[in-house]
């Protein structure tokens, strides 16, 4: 894939390269830094894999501290700084470039202090998502954000790109779950964000700050809310000849006053793939299925299964299965969990992540199919429908870069079509480079200067996470207006 | 004589700000009037009104989502969401009647503008948490939006939210869309008697670790329990410390045996129904019981939960003072003799020590020009706070003081 553009590299920078990484292990120890090509080459992409380039350096800081030394250098010295986790972003988020120092947050992964009574728990950030899941569950709790990479992804990542997962219908997606944060801006100040108490003083920067993207700073320590887990859960799956009987049947649910754990679409494609990768018993012979999680006890389950079950039976559901065991529950989300996997395994495909009204639904799936036929290319479709989040996974063979090029056209206009119909470009992957320069399709030249405006006062020589999220040209148009001295109104 | 202009599209809104701003005029920006006795007071000679764009311009019940115009009583929408079965997740505070304002004069801007959530906040979220997208116009005069109307996006910053708590002084909003939620098929509420306030924390914060899903946590020391209208508890004459419970019914009949049964150390719940579960709801977010007056003044705490009995001992070792626990104990609602600083010093101290910070929600207009109405803030968060002033509104033209003195 060759359609972002990225900027020139510095040669002059490049050519310091030495002696930055000597300053650099005068500050933070040689340990703590990345210097030869073979250890630089595992940072070179994340995983939007098309896109690949060697960094720098890279740094592994192991203190809040280290990390204020490495931005408040990298700022006196003008190098531009990409902040990582674990590297599983699917839209570049992470992607380095050559004249960039990679700083790496995946050595500060302690868990600080839980606190089942307030029902928090303070983390450095580096923490794989499913590590504070993992801590918490000998006393019955769990940190509600699940992104399908969590057992990989770190909680600095799910930060930066206000990651959600299939559950968040009912638990929100981590903005909501996350009461405070140690960042470090870029001259290395080290700012304290919230605290261990439901609402921050002041403006709320929480919220400016998580889901930037690497933008604004670095966050090394979160407190994040831990919750008590339900008694049980368990799925049910209905399969549906069309996909407008499916996507009405999630509206009547919806209609009902049942709010769901989490409601996962597949379509026909997905389904195959799936069942043929995790033997979940899903239905082969529907155009639509749907994954419907409650919780509860055994009998309030029981009761809202019976309820749901009631209500698609007006929509005429080919099939209809309750899970009938923890053993067939774990095996509907493994086949789910796994989609991108199972896919994988059949095809390169791009994923993308656009989210629309969910009325929009049967419309959006039928453009989708249609726009990557006219690409001549397959596309899977696995949808969060609680929440309107789609991810049509366009297949395409990486060898043939004819075609990568021409699943990038088809993933453009996809996300296009989800603007126009009143959605948005992102509905929890993130802008990264890849929708950079869709920006424009959903913003306008003042919306978007007013989110720069606020990456300036972050951070306002642009050194962080560069050429990301905002389209190079945007930034250059809007110059004069983020001189907050010499205001445009007047 | 304050000049007050009504806007009633964006466009003019814009267009009244862009004179303001060549004359570089301060102006106050209100809704209907509810939150004028709250906050510091900014001394302009211009108000601007939201009031006249007002209406609800989409809901879609089966997609969980309402957009309205910034002036749109929070009356109109909420009749309207209840029509369909619906309601407000965060059940929000109008400060009109506690501060001495008018009653029913919140605006959906001013909900967002100020987030100030009730009790349903400590478990679905508070307004913040449910704010979806805004259109506003900054004080360059320019009309921007973020967010949009589907519950997942993530694209570009989060600065729709960003705006919440910003007390119109980066941004006048002229639209919110904002998630909605269905509203239960029954309540109902388990009022232990007579606890002492630490042990009613460890109570409330032991049940909200509970599987549950406890919609409402508060307590009400005896003093304040007094105020209540709702007729079984106020004759108890006692503190009465109270859970919510909203589902199915045949749920909320299960989760209530179960949740009495794991709090049974601290006594029999007295159970109050339905219909009186809601009155009780109703009165409380109201903050009936934190009546307006001129002698007493009004303070919002926010603490970690299990500080805030520790909180309220502390600052009552130096003044009388009556508290509301909510959200477990993370919110104090308390009520101190009116003084030249409304106990500012003392307050903050005791609440400095253990984690929180403290709003000066109700007291006299020359006292909340002289203390400071918001937590102070660190150095860091005031040169990144100035900054953002500076970029949505560099020559502070909007709500100028209205949180902070220096801006």
């Amino acid at each position: 894939m060759t359609l972002v553009r990225l900027p020139d590299p510095d040669a002059g920078t490049i050519g310091r390269c030495a002696a930055i990484a000597d300053d650099l292990a005068r500050l933070i120890g040689r340990n703590s830094l990345i210097v030869d090509e073979e250890g630089r080459r595992a940072f070179e992409t994340d995983a939007l894999t098309a896109y690949r380039c060697l960094p720098m350096l890279v740094v592994l800081p192991r203190s809040t501290e280290d990390v204020a030394k490495v931005l408040k250098y990298c700022s006196d010295n003008g190098l531009k700084v990409i902040p990582r986790g674990a590297g599983t972003s699917l839209c570049g988020g992470a992607l380095p470039a050559e004249d960039a120092v990679v700083l790496c947050i995946s050595k500060m992964n302690l868990i600080i202090d839980v606190d089942y009574t307030n029902r928090t728990a303070r983390v450095e950030s580096g923490i794989t998502n499913l590590a504070i899941s993992g801590r918490v569950a000998e006393k019955g709790f769990f940190y509600a954000p699940d992104p399908s990479s969590q057992i990989a992804c770190t909680l600095a990542g799910n930060l930066a790109m206000n990651s959600g997962g299939a559950h968040c219908l009912k638990y929100g997606v981590t903005t909501h779950n996350v009461l405070g944060v140690r960042m470090v801006l870029i001259d290395g100040t080290i700012v304290d964000i919230g605290g261990g108490h439901l609402e921050a003083p002041g403006y709320d920067l929480l919220s400016l700050v998580i889901g930037s993207e690497g933008q604004l700073g670095v966050i090394t320590e979160a407190t994040v809310r831990i919750l008590k887990s339900a008694e049980g859960a368990r799925p049910m799956m209905l399969g549906f000849s069309t996909p407008e009987a499916a996507g009405a049947c999630v509206a009547a649910i919806i209609a009902a006053g049942i709010l769901p754990v989490a409601i996962e679409y597949m379509d026909k494609p997905a389904i195959h793939v799936c069942e043929a990768f995790a033997s979940a018993g899903y239905p082969l012979d529907v155009e639509a299925l749907l994954i419907i999680e409650v919780e509860g006890s055994d009998t309030e389950i029981g009761t809202l299964l019976s309820r749901i079950a009631e209500i698609a039976h007006k929509f005429s559901p080919k099939t209809e299965q309750i899970s009938s065991d923890a053993d067939q529950s774990a095996r509907i989300w493994a086949g789910r969990k796994a989609a991108f996997g199972a896919v994988g395994r059949i095809s390169d495909y791009y994923c993308m992540d656009g989210t629309i009204p969910l009325g929009q639904l049967p419309r959006v799936l039928t453009r989708i199919g249609e726009i990557c036929a006219s690409y001549g290319l397959k596309v899977a479709n696995i949808f969060h429908a609680g929440d309107g989040n789609l991810h049509p996974l366009i297949l395409y063979d990486a060898n043939k870069p004819e075609e990568a090029e021409r699943a990038e056209r088809a993933g453009a206009d996809i996300l296009t079509l989800c603007v126009e119909v009143g959605g948005c470009l992102t509905g929890e992957h993130g802008v990264g480079i890849e929708k950079r320069d869709l920006m424009g399709v959903q913003f306008t030249p003042t919306d978007l200067a007013v989110q720069m405006r606020i990456k300036s006062v972050f951070d306002p020589a642009w050194l962080l996470n560069p050429a990301k999220v905002f389209p190079l040209d945007a930034r250059d148009g809007m110059a004069i207006a983020t001189d907050t001295a010499a205001p445009r109104a007047a | 004589m304050t000049e007050l202009l009504r806007p009633a599209a964006e466009w003019e809104l814009q267009s009244m700000l862009a004179k303001l701003a060549s004359r570089r005029q301060p102006v106050e920006v209100v809704g209907h009037g509810a939150l004028r006795n709250a906050g510091r007071v900014t001394n302009t000679e211009t108000a601007i009104t939201t009031a006249s764009m007002r209406g609800i311009t989409l809901y879609e019940p089966t997609e969980l989502v309402m957009s309205a115009r910034a002036g749109t009583p929070l009356f109109e929408i909420e009749a309207e969401l209840a029509a369909r079965g619906q309601m407000l997740p965060f059940e929000p505070v109008d400060l009109g009647p506690t501060t001495g304002a008018s009653a029913g004069a919140l605006s959906i801007g001013g909900v967002f503008a100020t987030n100030i959530s009730g009790s349903r906040r400590i478990a679905s979220g508070g307004a913040r948490d449910h704010l979806l997208g805004v259109r506003a116009v900054n004080g360059r005069a320019e009309l921007f939006k973020s967010g949009g109307r589907v519950m997942k996006n993530v694209t570009g910053l989060d600065v729709a939210r960003g705006l919440t708590g910003s007390w119109g002084t980066l941004a006048i909003l002229t639209e919110v869309t904002f998630k909605v939620v269905p509203l239960p098929e029954t309540l109902v509420t388990l009022a232990f008697r007579n606890l002492p306030d630490d042990l009613a924390i460890e109570a409330l914060t032991k049940a909200m670790g509970t599987p549950y899903e406890v919609s409402g946590a508060a307590h009400l020391p005896k003093g304040v329990a007094a105020r209540l209208n709702q007729p079984r508890l106020k004759a108890l004459g006692e503190a009465v410390t109270l859970l919510r419970l909203e589902n199915f019914s045949g749920a909320v009949a299960y989760r209530k045996d179960k949740l009495a049964e794991a709090l049974r150390v601290y006594g029999t719940p007295l159970e109050l129904a339905a219909e009186e579960s809601w009155a009780l709801w109703s009165e409380l977010r109201a903050l009936s019981v934190m009546p307006y007056s001129r002698d007493t003044s009004l303070w919002r705490i926010s603490t970690t939960p299990s500080k805030a009995p520790e909180i309220v001992a502390a600052i009552q070792k130096f003044m009388a003072s009556e508290a509301y626990y909510d959200w477990s104990g993370g919110l104090i609602w308390l009520e101190v003799p009116a003084a030249a600083d409304a106990g500012a010093a003392d307050v903050r101290r005791a609440v400095a020590v253990r984690g929180g910070h403290a709003t000066l929600i109700r007291a006299a207009p020359e006292v909340r020009a002289s203390v400071d109405v918001f937590e102070p803030m660190k150095p860091e968060a005031e040169r990144l706070t100035l900054g953002l002033k500076a970029a949505f509104d560099p020559l502070g033209l909007l709500n100028r003081g209205r949180m902070y003195a220096n801006m």
